[in-house]
């Protein structure tokens, strides 16, 4: 029986949990012996002209070795925007000079023997700072009338789509419009933003840092400092997760190198949480109004979704998301008519990037909210409007008008099992009786139904590399460049190889994050890593048995065509004829058995599924807590269902914190009011229900494996399913809609306005 | 997150802490379990000169019966009222207050005596204390004194213990059989209460005495719901009285909650914890 499929527990755990990771900070390389403590000085002014940076007082400062200031890094290019389509006045400097756009703007870098004596040097900077207004949410933004880049002439970063047609609802018996809000949330890896430096005497410099994709950052490295790559060695080391927000390098990472090579000693830097927590990226920030329009049979004709992309104050990834929401827009159903247009704006606030989802989330909770809507007007159960709308099962590529190309789906074979598993006519009977006795808890039910895209860069981009090596000794190397942070690589990729070879998984260690050891790779992002990275694996191990059966045709002195993989050898056999085989390592010691492979798939992959969560609300205080969460994920084949289980858990409470929880907020003058955890309120295991998980699997044709993307689905089909039924909860007092996050003040507020109303 | 520089001092007796503290006035911060202070000093919000680490000195830490009052050492943590047999017996709604406090780190290290010396408003011993009733023991340089709960805090961060004073002791009467109730309202279960409501007593004046309510989060510090306990002194309904639990309150707006939602919150969790209280069939815990 192949292993392939089964619960092979993490074999990075035992390590993990005596030892304990090593994360950048830990690092005691010898290379690092002496290093300075970077501490940034950032702006606490939202926006404003930047007067003066006085370093004096803080250069007197016990252990100070150097405070710089923008006018050190004058031979730095300032950071061109990330993507062609967005405004080109809109740089980034290394550190403000004129100007400063968000309260954590870097100003100046303090570099001290200890790290304690940073955060006091730190204070002693003199910062002028001549306050302009704030630029907060994207109304103000749009408004052009405060510009964060004045030679830009706009707050406007990129704009995509057209205005839908005057007639786009015409013919629609029932139109409803809504405006709703994606709100800003942060991502909240355990481990914080680090990175560390040293410069050897050959020219190269050594660079530590988290994040996910070390080949990805190095290039970055190469672009911004304008440096060979060959002459960075950028390494990851063990990473606390990411959620997006460390794809690629940070600015911060980059200026640790410059400041290495700027003092002739290595630097190292970790921030804190408030640092994190205003200078790490942010996700989701939109604000979107859709419209949905129809017949009162339940039959929808028409769609539009309209995003204002907040992206902060520097063009970052969130500049590109919009495409993403816009391109999933129409989801899982069949709408004759499907509009989208979107508008990613500048604001003075930290700047947005990938979180996971990354666009696609906001699609579907705009959807998925609208379908509810709809049904609520005309009356219909939620459940009944989708299956009416619902793409019927289809085996053969469909092509959306938005043109995505899903690979296969089944869609309403997950919601009637997603239903079935909640009891759902149960469900809506005790619901019922509550809303009947008039109880004070009352039952919400809330569903949606997804799919998203994973490995978008599938056909676009280069794909994925990965090397496997058997040596002597019995063991084997696999190199590949996706970047585990949690997801268990070490285990999965072992597993693949295990699979083809019959060298047990302890035998195999994955190696990753490491550009002089694995110098391409694409990191791991976007649910990729599995569909491609790991059908990389697979295909490399496919590549060395047929390396190791021409050799051993050639020793054994047989055709080829008559050796067999024998797993129990972990070795060739000839066929019929056991005990006349040869193992991979005995191979391996007469010439290195190695393949290096590439594999790239031709398009992307569509997982999809369906959610169904119960809450209670207490409608006295507004207060809404999740009893149950039923959820369908369907990722196409399963290589490992303990860790393809992990990131369905991980992502639903990520899902269920946004839709309940976590919002970071800033005041009118832009000054963030969730910069520690007491106020940002991260979710934690009291606010969660057990899941409970359906099996559904439709591989996908795109790879060997049948695998599809899973790191992100929880949250994709989480965050509307819990806020439909918050909403459910209340709808019979009234209420058609409440924003994310349903916070007990705003259901509260609803149901009141609700009766209010009557 | 890095604190500022700061004199360490670790007494081993009261008098040696009392001692620090006269000689250091108010550069001096007394230090107990920490989990309000340290956060402070991280964010360099309080930037004390001189800490003064109680936490060794021994004999802070009892919960015993008085006569009729239960007399708890000011070292006591969280965790050891909430698991302490006496206090169960005499004073049941602490060690259920005490199981309220932020998480299980949070609770093995925070002190009593910490949080009654704190003043925030939205603490959870120091409302259940308030409705209690009793006793703030404090010594200083000559001699003990008392301070009823009433009189304690004065505001946010601000009680009515001189800068030479440390509270040894909270006195608090046995309320035995009496009802009692705590009603804490939170988005997450670590949280801070956006508002609690805490009630102890009996309808009548039975055992425990009359109906007394205390608020979390309602006013600078924690507060009685006087207008809630003189409407039922009269003799007004337990919802007719909770309709007046927000009267003289002054709460603050926030992320979490404007006035106006407190002010609703604190009428319907006076409700709850009067019905609680009073004997309704929800009794709590």
């Amino acid at each position: 029986m192949s292993i392939l499929g089964t619960r092979v527990v993490r074999t990075e755990d035992p390590l993990f949990l005596t030892r304990g990771a090593t994360y950048t900070d830990d690092l005691t390389d010898d290379r690092l012996a002496g290093a300075l403590h970077a501490t940034f000085v950032r702006s606490t002014v939202a926006h404003g002209r930047l007067l003066s940076v006085d370093t004096s007082a803080a250069l007197e400062a016990p252990g100070v070795v150097a405070v710089v200031t923008a006018e050190d890094v004058a031979d730095l290019v300032p950071i061109p925007p990330p993507f062609p389509f967005v405004n080109r006045a809109m740089t980034r400097p290394w550190l403000a000079s004129d100007r400063v756009r968000f309260v954590g703007d870097p100003i100046a870098v303090v570099l001290t023997e200890e790290r304690y004596q940073g955060e006091d040097a730190a204070e002693m900077v003199a910062v002028d700072i001549d306050p302009l207004p704030a630029v907060v949410g994207t109304a103000a933004a749009a408004a052009d009338e405060v510009l964060l880049f004045p030679e830009a002439g706009t707050n406007v970063m990129a704009s995509f789509g057209e205005p839908a047609p005057a007639d786009f609802f015409d013919g629609c018996e029932v139109v409803v419009t809504q405006p709703m809000v994606n709100q800003r949330v942060a991502p909240v890896p355990l481990e914080s933003r680090a990175a560390a430096a040293a410069w050897g005497e050959d020219g190269r410099v050594t660079v530590w840092c988290t994040n996910q994709g070390a080949q990805q950052a190095r290039g970055q490295f190469g672009d911004w400092l304008k440096m060979d790559p060959d002459l960075i060695h950028l390494i990851t080391p063990d990473v606390g997760g990411g959620f997006g927000a460390k794809i690629g390098a940070d600015p911060e990472y980059a200026l640790i190198a410059w400041l290495a090579k700027h003092v002739g000693r290595p630097v190292r830097w970790a921030e804190n949480r408030s640092e994190n927590l205003i200078g790490m990226l942010h996700g989701r920030a939109q604000d979107q109004v859709v419209t949905i329009g129809g017949r009162r049979d339940g039959t929808i004709e028409a769609y539009s979704l309209v995003v204002d992309q907040d992206c902060g104050s520097y063009p970052r990834i969130g500049t590109v998301l919009p495409t993403l929401t816009m391109l999933m827009a129409p989801g899982v159903y069949g709408f004759p008519r499907v509009h989208a247009q979107a508008r990613a704006l500048a604001t003075t606030t930290t700047s947005i990037g990938a979180y996971r989802g990354a666009g696609r989330p906001e699609a579907t909770a705009a959807l998925e909210r609208a379908i509810d809507l709809f049904a609520a007007e005309i009356g219909m159960d939620p459940a009944e409007v989708r299956r009416k709308n619902l793409l019927p099962a289809f085996s053969e590529p469909h092509r959306t008008p938005m043109g995505a190309t899903y690979d296969n789906g089944d869609y309403t074979a997950a919601l009637d099992k997603a239903l079935e598993a909640a009891g759902y006519a149960e469900l809506r009977a005790e619901q019922a009786r509550r809303r009947e006795r008039g109880d004070v808890r009352q039952l919400g039910i809330g569903m949606s139904v997804y799919v998203e895209i994973t490995g978008a860069d599938n056909g676009a981009g280069t794909g994925e590399a990965a090397s496997l090596e058997v040596h002597p000794d019995g063991t084997a190397t696999v190199l590949t460049g996706t970047s585990p942070h949690g997801q268990g690589h070490a285990t999965a990729w072992a597993m693949i190889a295990s699979d083809q070879l019959g060298i047990p998984v302890e035998k195999i260690t994955v190696v990753h994050g490491d550009t002089d050891r694995v110098p391409e790779g694409g990191g791991t992002m976007g649910s990729r890593s599995l569909q491609q990275g790991g059908a990389a694996v697979h295909q490399a191990a496919g590549e060395l048995v047929e390396l190791a059966r021409q050799r051993a045709a050639e020793k054994l002195e047989v055709d080829p065509e008559d050796l067999v993989v024998d797993l129990g050898l972990a070795g060739l056999a000839v066929r019929g004829t056991p005990g006349t085989g040869v193992t991979f390592a005995d191979l391996a010691a007469d010439e290195q058995l190695l393949v290096q492979t590439r594999f790239t798939a031709a398009a992307p992959t569509f997982p999809f599924g369906a959610h169904v969560v119960v809450v209670e609300v207490d409608v006295e205080s507004g207060k809404a807590q999740v009893t149950r969460l039923i959820a369908v994920d369907d990722a196409g084949t399963i290589l490992n269902p303990l860790l393809a289980e992990g990131q369905r858990h991980g992502g639903y409470a990520q899902g269920v914190a946004q839709a309940l929880l976590e919002e970071v907020l800033y005041d009118e003058d832009g000054n963030p009011t969730t910069s520690t955890l007491a106020d940002y309120p991260f979710i934690s295991a009291t606010e969660l229900p057990s899941f409970e998980l359906v099996e559904m699997a439709t591989p996908t044709p795109m790879n060997a494996l049948g695998a599809k993307g899973i790191g992100e689905a929880g949250t994709i089909g989480a965050t509307p399913a819990v806020q439909n039924a918050v909403i459910d909860a209340v709808a019979h007092l009234g209420v058609r809609h409440i924003d994310m996050p349903t916070t007990p003040m705003r259901v509260f507020r609803a149901v009141q306005q609700a009766q209010g109303g009557n | 997150m890095i604190p500022g520089s700061f004199e360490y001092v670790r007494p081993t007796s009261v008098e040696e802490a009392i001692a620090a503290l006269v000689e250091h006035g108010d550069d001096a911060k007394v230090l107990a379990g920490g989990h309000s202070l340290l956060p402070l000093m991280k964010l360099r919000l309080a930037m004390p000169a001189v800490l003064i680490d109680i936490s060794r000195i021994p004999g802070l830490s009892y919960v015993r019966v008085d006569g009729d009052e239960v007399a708890i050492g000011a070292g006591t943590r969280h965790h050891e009222l909430e698991k302490d047999a006496v206090a169960a017996a005499e004073v049941p709604i602490l060690p259920y207050v005490a199981s309220q406090v932020g998480d299980p780190q949070v609770r093995h290290r925070g002190t009593i005596g910490g949080t009654v010396a704190h003043s925030d408003p939205a603490s959870d011993l120091p409302t259940a204390l308030l409705a209690l009733g009793g006793t703030v023991v404090v010594q200083g340089p000559n001699g003990r004194r008392s301070i009823p709960l009433t009189d304690f805090w004065l505001g946010f961060f601000e009680t009515a213990l001189a800068e030479d004073e440390l509270i040894v002791e909270i006195r608090v009467p046995r309320t035995g059989s009496a009802g009692w109730a705590y009603e804490k309202f939170t988005r997450r279960a670590n949280d801070w209460p956006i508002v609690a409501a805490a009630a102890v007593g009996s309808r009548g004046g039975g055992a425990g005495g009359p109906l007394r309510v205390a608020l979390a989060n309602m006013a600078g510090a924690v507060v009685r719901a006087t207008a809630t306990e003189e409407a039922l002194a009269r003799g007004a309904s337990i919802e007719e009285a909770a309709a007046l639990a927000d009267q003289g309150t002054s709460p603050g707006a926030d992320m979490h909650a404007d006035q106006e939602y407190r002010r609703h919150l604190a009428r319907l969790l006076t409700r709850r914890a009067l019905e609680k209280a009073a004997g309704a069939p929800a009794a709590a815990a």
